[in-house]
C-alpha cells in the first residue's frame, strides 16, 4: 500500500500523519519535540505507523464485526493493552540502560551499589503502577513515556535517594543519559510482536472469544501484513531543516496549515494556528492556497508556550488550564502576553485575592488578544474560519476567540477539528501525495 | 544609502573605488579641524550636496556613520551606550547609534576621529526624528543648526508655491548660513556645475535601476541597490568622482546584461533567478550578509526597490538642472521618496510589480522607525489588490543586532517564496526549494 507522510516539527511536540493513495488518513501520532528533533521525527513517525496498523486491524476485522460484542470497545482494549505493553516494554529498556550508564567508572564502587538498589526500587515501582496508568478511563498528565516515565522517576527517585542517602542529581543524571537512547529504540517489528502479544492478553480476558480466537488472530496478521510502502515524506514546522530529506521534501508550515485546514474544512478562508512558538494568521483561497499570512514577530508572547509555563508556575498540567479556567466566575482583565511577566502577574493577583480560575480566564483570554491583532494584520476573518494548533484543544481557549470574534466580525462559523494538532502534518503529507502526482 | 565594505567576494572596479571614495571622504572629516575646514552634518534624504560643495564644507551624514558601524557590528554597544544615557528601547536605533558612537569618543566607522560638526543642517522635515535628534546632538556640540523646511506632498504633487516656499529658504536662510558659518562666498555658477555632475550619475544610476527589467536581472536592486546607491545618495553627488564611479558602474552591468548574467552576491553570480520581487523598506545592516544570503540561496532577486530612492527619486525623469539649480534642489527635496504620500507610494510600488515583472511585493518593516512603518500593512493591502500578486511583511531593525530573529524571517520569507510557487500552479517538480 503506497503511503504518504507528513511530519511537522513543531517547538513542543512533533506531528506525523499518513494518508493512503485516496488520500484517506490512515494514521497519526505524536510525540514531544524534545531537543533532538531527528529523534522525535522517527519516534512520531512510529507513532502514526502504530496508530496506521491499529485502523488496518479495525478495517480488518469490521467484516468480522458480529464476533464482537462491541468492536469499538474490544479495539479501545486492545489498543490500551498494546499501549501498556509498549510503556512496560520501554520501562525494561530504560531500566537497562539506566544500569548500564550507572556502572560505569564514572562512579565510585559504594556508589555504585547504592545506585543500582535504588534504580531497582524506582523501576519496581513504576512497573507496579503502570497497569493503573492505562486502565480504562484512566487519565495520564501526558501520553508521552518521556512524561509519564520521566515525571514518576523524579518523584520516587527523589524519596529513594533520601533514604539511601544518594545525591538526587547523580540519579537524575543517569536518566537524562538513558532516556535519549531508549527512545530511539523503538521499532516497527517491536511493534507488531506487542500488539500480538496485546492481542493474546485481550483474548485471555474475553473468554467468549476463545471459540474465535483463531480467525481474530488471523485477521490481525493479515493488517500486520499489509506491506506500508513509504512512498514520499514532506516534513514542516521550525525543525525541518534538521529533517535528514532533501529541500524538495520541505515545505513551510504556513503553506501546509493553510492546506491542512482546507482539506479539513474546504470552506475555510481564514486559519489561526496557535503553536508552541508562534501564532499564525493565515488566508488562503478557495482551492487551499495562501493568499497571505502573518507571524508573531517580536517575541513569542502570546503563544502556546506562554500556557506551559503557567500550567509550570501553577504547578499543574498543560491540558488542566483549560477546564480550570473554564470555572471562572468572573472577568479579570489582563493585558500583559509576556511570558516572563506572566509567572510575576499570576501572584500579583493571587496576592490580590483573585481567584486562580478567574486569573486563568484572563490569561487565556490575552493569549487571543494577541492572535486577534495578527488576524486583523493578515487580512481579517472571512468565514470560515478553522483555527489548529495546540491551544484549539483548549476549551478556555476556544471560548474567548469566539467571544472575540462575535463582538468583532460577527456570526461566522468556526470550525475545531479534534484533530487539529495534525493540521500541519496533513498539509504535509497531501503536499506529498501531490508531489507524488506531479512525478507520475 | 549605503557606503559600505564591499563584500569579499565583489571584486568589480566600481566597488573599489567606492571604497577608495568612502575610506577618503572619512579622512577628510577627520582632517577638516586641522585644514580649517568647516564641517556639517546632514542627512541622507533631501541632501542637497551639491550647495554644500559650494561652501568648502565637509559632509558628515550621521545615517551613514550608524550604518557603516552596523555593519561593522559596532552598534550593539553603542546603542546599549545611549540606553544607559536614558534613550529608550523604542527611539530610533540610528540616533541611538550615533549617540553611543558619540559618547564613545565619536570614533568612525573607519576608526578614524569624526570632527565636531560646525552646522547641523536639517534640509529634510519629513521624518520628524531627524529633528529630535539633531537637537539632541546640538546639545552636545552646541553649534549652530539650520533647518529647510520641505511641505510634505500631502496630495501627490509638488505645485509652484511649494517649491517657491524651498526657494526662498534656501535664498534666505540656508545660503546665507552657509556663507556665515563657512565664511565662503555663495557662487550660483559653481552650483550649476556640480550640478551638471550630479545629473550625468543619475541618469547612469537609472540606467543601471532600469536593467533589472530583464530576464535575468544582471543587478539584485536591493542587495546589489545599496551599493549602488551609495555615493549619489552621500557626500558625492555632483562630484567628478561620483559620475566616474556611474559611468565605471553602467559598463559593468552593461556587459553582465550582454552575457546574460545574473546578479553578483557575495557568494558568486547567482545564476538561478526563480523569484523576483520589488521590496519595501531598508534592509538590516548588522545581519546584511546573513539577511542577503536568505533571498540569493533561494534564487530570489530583488528587481526594484524603494529604499533605493530615499535619497531621490530619479527613475522618472527628475534630474538635478543646472539651468534652474534652486527650483531643481528644491524639486529634488521634495520628491524624495519618503516625502511622498501613501496613495503615491502604493502606486509606485504597484507599478514597479508591474514593469518589473514582479512577483510581488515585500516589505521589510523597520521596527524602530516609526516615521516610515506606519501605513506600511496599508501598502501591502493596495498593492496586492492592485496587482493581484501576493505580498508578505516581515521585520527587522536597522542597526540594532538584537531586533533581528534570521529564524524568524527566514522561515517567512521561505514561506513566501512557496506562496508565490503555489499561486503559480507550481509543486515539488519545479524544484523550488523549501
Amino acid at each position: 500500500m503506497k503511503c504518504f507522510v507528513g511530519i511537522d516539527l513543531g517547538s513542543t511536540t512533533t506531528k506525523a500523519l499518513i494518508l493512503d493513495e485516496e488520500q484517506q488518513i490512515l494514521g497519526r501520532g505524536i510525540t514531544n519535540s524534545r531537543s533532538n528533533y531527528d529523534i522525535a521525527a522517527s519516534v512520531a513517525k512510529e507513532e502514526a505507523l502504530v496508530n496506521t496498523r491499529i485502523n488496518l486491524v479495525r478495517q480488518s476485522l469490521e467484516p468480522v464485526s458480529t464476533l464482537f460484542e462491541n468492536l469499538e470497545e474490544f479495539l479501545s482494549g486492545l489498543e490500551r493493552t498494546f499501549r501498556l505493553e509498549q510503556f512496560m516494554e520501554q520501562l525494561a529498556d530504560l531500566e537497562s540502560v539506566c544500569h548500564t550508564n550507572a556502572s560505569g567508572n564514572r562512579f565510585a564502587s559504594r556508589e555504585k551499589t547504592i545506585i543500582a538498589d535504588a534504580l531497582r526500587k524506582i523501576f519496581h515501582q513504576l512497573r507496579e503502577e503502570a497497569p493503573e496508568l492505562f486502565a480504562p478511563g484512566a487519565s495520564r498528565k501526558s501520553d508521552f513515556f518521556r512524561d509519564i516515565a520521566g515525571s514518576r522517576y523524579l518523584a520516587i527517585g527523589e524519596a529513594s535517594a533520601r533514604e539511601l542517602g544518594l545525591s538526587f542529581d547523580l540519579l537524575l543524571n543517569v536518566y537524562d543519559r538513558s532516556i535519549i537512547e531508549v527512545e530511539n529504540h523503538f521499532g516497527e517489528g517491536d511493534a507488531r510482536m506487542m500488539m500480538l502479544q496485546a492481542l493474546q492478553r485481550m483474548l485471555k480476558v474475553t473468554p467468549e472469544l476463545e471459540s474465535q480466537k483463531n480467525i481474530i488472530l488471523e485477521k490481525v496478521e493479515q493488517a500486520y501484513n499489509i506491506e506500508l510502502e513509504e512512498s514520499y515524506v514532506v516534513g514542516t514546522g521550525y525543525g525541518r531543516a534538521r529533517l535528514p530529506f532533501s529541500k524538495d521534501h520541505i515545505r513551510s508550515e504556513i503553506l501546509c496549515h493553510g492546506l491542512g485546514a482546507h482539506i479539513m474544512y474546504p470552506e475555510t478562508r481564514t486559519v489561526l494556528d496557535i503553536g508552541g512558538q508562534d501564532t499564525k494568521a493565515i488566508q488562503v483561497d478557495p482551492s487551499g492556497i495562501v493568499s497571505s499570512f502573518q507571524m508573531n514577530d517580536r517575541c513569542a508572547a502570546g503563544c502556546g508556550r506562554y500556557l506551559g509555563y503557567i500550567a509550570d508556575e501553577m504547578n499543574v498540567g498543560l491540558h488542566e488550564l483549560g477546564p480550570m479556567a473554564m470555572k471562572a466566575t468572573r472577568k479579570v482583565r489582563i493585558n500583559s502576553t509576556c511570558t516572563v511577566f506572566a509567572g510575576a502577574e499570576l501572584r500579583d493577583r493571587l496576592a490580590l485575592g483573585e481567584e486562580r480560575e478567574d486569573i486563568l480566564a484572563g490569561l487565556h483570554r490575552a493569549i487571543i488578544l494577541r492572535a486577534m491583532s495578527l488576524l486583523s494584520r493578515s487580512g481579517g476573518i472571512s468565514d470560515q474560519f478553522t483555527f489548529t494548533g495546540g491551544v484549539a484543544n483548549n476549551e478556555a481557549a476556544v471560548m474567548a476567540l469566539k467571544g472575540l470574534i462575535q463582538e468583532n466580525y460577527g456570526e461566522v462559523t468556526v470550525n475545531i477539528d479534534p484533530g487539529s494538532i495534525y493540521t500541519g502534518a496533513l498539509g504535509a503529507a497531501t503536499f506529498a501525495h501531490r508531489a507524488m502526482e506531479e512525478h507520475a | 544609502m549605503s557606503q559600505m565594505t564591499p563584500p569579499d567576494a565583489i571584486k568589480e572596479d566600481s566597488m573599489e573605488k567606492q571604497k577608495q571614495m568612502i575610506s577618503a571622504n572619512f579622512h577628510e572629516l577627520a582632517q577638516a579641524p586641522q585644514q580649517g575646514r568647516k564641517v556639517v552634518s546632514t542627512f541622507v534624504p533631501g541632501n542637497i550636496n551639491e550647495l554644500l560643495m559650494c561652501f568648502d564644507m565637509a559632509r558628515n551624514l550621521p545615517e551613514i556613520n550608524a550604518l557603516q558601524n552596523g555593519m561593522r557590528k559596532k552598534t550593539g554597544r553603542m546603542i546599549m551606550e545611549a540606553e544607559r544615557s536614558g534613550h529608550s528601547e523604542d527611539v530610533c536605533t540610528y540616533v541611538k547609534a550615533d549617540l553611543g558612537m558619540m559618547a564613545q569618543g565619536n570614533i568612525g566607522p573607519t576608526g578614524e576621529t569624526l570632527p565636531k560638526p560646525d552646522l547641523l543642517l536639517l534640509s529634510y522635515t519629513g521624518c520628524f526624528t531627524f529633528m529630535k535628534w539633531f537637537e539632541l546632538v546640538r546639545e552636545q556640540y552646541d553649534c549652530e543648526t539650520s533647518m529647510l523646511h520641505i511641505p510634505y506632498q500631502g496630495d501627490g504633487t509638488i505645485n509652484e508655491n511649494m517649491r517657491d516656499y524651498v526657494v526662498k529658504q534656501l535664498r534666505e536662510e540656508v545660503i546665507p548660513t552657509l556663507e556665515r558659518v563657512s565664511g565662503v562666498k555663495f557662487d550660483i555658477d559653481r552650483l550649476r556645475e556640480y550640478m551638471r555632475e550630479s545629473a550625468k550619475s543619475e541618469e547612469d544610476l537609472v540606467w543601471v535601476l532600469q536593467t533589472a527589467k530583464n530576464r535575468p536581472s544582471p543587478i539584485d536592486a536591493y542587495f546589489g541597490g545599496v551599493y549602488y546607491i551609495g555615493p549619489i545618495f552621500t557626500a558625492f553627488r555632483g562630484t567628478e568622482d561620483a559620475s566616474e564611479y556611474y559611468r565605471t558602474l553602467r559598463s559593468e552591468i552593461a556587459e553582465r546584461l550582454e552575457k546574460g548574467e545574473g546578479p553578483i552576491t557575495p557568494d558568486g553570480e547567482m545564476k538561478d533567478e526563480k523569484y523576483r520581487l520589488v521590496v519595501e523598506g531598508p534592509p538590516n545592516w548588522t545581519s546584511f550578509r546573513e539577511f542577503w544570503k536568505m533571498f540569493y540561496e533561494e534564487g530570489a532577486v530583488v528587481v526594484a526597490s524603494t529604499y533605493t530612492k530615499v535619497g531621490g527619486v530619479y527613475d522618472f525623469g527628475f534630474r538635478h538642472d543646472p539651468d534652474h539649480p534652486l527650483e531643481s534642489m528644491a524639486d529634488y527635496c521634495l520628491g524624495c521618496y519618503t516625502n511622498l504620500n501613501l496613495p503615491s507610494r502604493a502606486e509606485m510600488l504597484s507599478n514597479y510589480v508591474e514593469d518589473y515583472q514582479a512577483d510581488g511585493l515585500l516589505i521589510n518593516s523597520i521596527k524602530s522607525c516609526n516615521s516610515f512603518s506606519a501605513g506600511q500593512l496599508l501598502l501591502l493591502r493596495e498593492v496586492e489588490k492592485r496587482t493581484g500578486k501576493p505580498g508578505a511583511f516581515i521585520e527587522t531593525d536597522l542597526v540594532d543586532p538584537r531586533y533581528f530573529s534570521g529564524a524568524n524571517v527566514k522561515n517567512r520569507l521561505e514561506s513566501y517564496f512557496q506562496m508565490i510557487n503555489q499561486k503559480r500552479g507550481g509543486g515539488f517538480s519545479e524544484g523550488v526549494a523549501a
